[in-house]
């Protein structure tokens, strides 16, 4: 199968093998006019099997969330067929509607203005609290 | 402008501090009189309270300041689906502060995330209660001069009781306390308090379902009621109310400088008869709970 080589934009690389349309959905690139292109599966040395996701273009897109995702995901920023800058993601301080809170007795729960703000609370495990209720965050694999 | 939302909203230096103005108010209430003259402190409370909401009101009547507010979310604009963001703008125009409770978790940082005045919680659901938090801390300094180097016995329901997780998170910034944790098993510290407050902060605790076992070992028995509201079913809420009893036989082997605390209202877990034994110091805590409270409404009034 080929993909043809980004001359600008943004290769999101050792997505875990599954969870590259999970990512895809995050960070609505579906919304995204430019092109993309989602590969499951490929092969890995380190990962035996990765999803990679390609996406040309000069795009304003926020992709802290990465960090939260995977922090092992790595992150190539491409400019003129060549990376530019390659890197992990750090663990993002704040997730804001991202991840919506399941604690039925949090505020969020019955005002529906309210964003849905999760903070970094344990950066050696990557746990994530909701600021209003504490409640830690689950991944919503539903959206 | 600062707002009270979590106990660790405040550093143990302020916390000191806040306990220090507490003092001097016990000491010189006529100095104190006058300072919120001319300040309005607003009172929302969605559910029902009969201490806190008294506590704040009389705390700023006592300042000299004048109180509003509501006692019953039903009695409010709630009722007519307005939100926290907007009722804590709208509430801004007419107070210098605001006091809120809600049963939601959480509702205070929003109130306080719109409003333009400091916001204090009074307590959110079965989340936080900082103000309760800092009157059980000022009782433990009156009663026994300190807040370090105690054994702090917390019994009955410590998985639902709000004020049992503010005041392990308020007290492990102390050095030298050691927490015993009396429940039955159904009842125990969520695990996250455990992990995130006691494993984290390398405090020295343990776990027991027997109060007549450890209480010889208390310098602070702090006791709870076993909350019905907290409960989904009402046979397990049965089951377990009355597990935990302080009666005199297991008080006969406490301390004679045993400090019994209790953040009331109690049920039968401490009978009336152990109300005149001078290690009770349960109503001495709701009058703690005022002077704190003005020391708080102070601080974030910026009175000096």
């Amino acid at each position: 199968m080929r993909i043809d080589t980004i001359v600008e934009g943004v290769v999101i690389d050792h997505i875990p093998a599954g969870g590259g349309m999970e990512l895809y959905r995050y960070l609505g690139l579906d919304k995204l006019r430019c092109q993309v292109a989602l590969i499951k599966n490929a092969s890995s040395t380190k990962m035996k099997r990765k999803d990679i996701i390609k996406i040309s273009g000069n795009i304003d897109i926020n992709l802290d969330i990465l960090g939260y995702i995977d922090p092992g995901i790595t992150i190539n920023i491409i400019k003129d067929s060549k990376i530019i800058l390659k890197h992990h993601p750090p663990l993002p301080e704040r997730i804001i509607d991202v991840v919506r809170c399941r604690n039925p007795r949090c505020i969020t729960a019955s005002e529906q203005d309210i964003s849905h703000i999760f903070k970094l609370t344990d950066a050696k495990k990557g746990i994530y609290r909701c600021v209003y209720c504490d409640t830690r965050a689950e991944r919503d694999r539903t959206r | 402008m600062r707002s009270l939302i979590d106990i660790l909203d405040l550093s143990t230096e302020e916390i000191d501090q806040l306990m220090d103005c507490a003092e001097d108010i016990i000491a010189n209430p006529e100095l104190y009189e006058d300072k919120c003259r001319g300040k309005k402190l607003a009172t929302l409370f969605y559910e029902p309270s009969t201490r806190t909401r008294l506590s704040f009101e009389a705390a700023m009547l006592e300042l000299g300041g004048k109180v509003l507010g509501f006692s019953d979310g039903q009695s409010s604009s709630a009722a007519k689906g307005e939100s926290i963001a907007d009722t804590a703008r709208v509430v801004s125009a007419f107070a210098d502060i605001m006091a809120i409770r809600h049963p939601k978790e959480g509702a205070p940082l929003v109130a306080a995330m719109n409003a333009t005045i400091p916001v204090i919680n009074a307590g959110d659901g079965g989340h936080n209660h900082p103000t309760q938090t800092l009157t059980d801390l000022l009782t433990i300094r009156r009663e026994k001069g300190r807040t370090d180097s105690l054994t702090i016995g917390l019994c009955g329901d410590l998985k639902f009781g709000r004020t049992v997780h503010s005041l392990l998170q308020a007290m492990s910034r102390y050095d030298g306390i050691r927490f015993i944790l009396i429940s039955p098993e159904e009842l125990q510290v969520p695990e996250h308090v455990k992990t995130d407050i006691l494993e984290t902060g390398n405090l020295s605790y343990m776990e027991t379902d027997s109060l007549m076992q450890v209480i010889p070992d208390l310098d602070v028995l702090y006791m709870t009621r076993v909350q019905r509201e907290r409960f989904i079913s009402e046979a397990d809420y049965v089951r377990l109310k009355d597990t935990y009893i302080l009666t005199p036989d297991k008080l006969k082997i406490a301390r004679r400088d045993l400090s019994i605390l209790h953040p009331l209202p109690r049920v039968n877990e401490i009978p009336s008869l152990i109300d005149s034994d001078p290690r009770a110091c349960y109503f001495k805590q709701v009058l703690y709970g005022k002077y704190i409270r003005m020391a708080l409404i102070l601080k974030l009034l910026e009175v000096d």
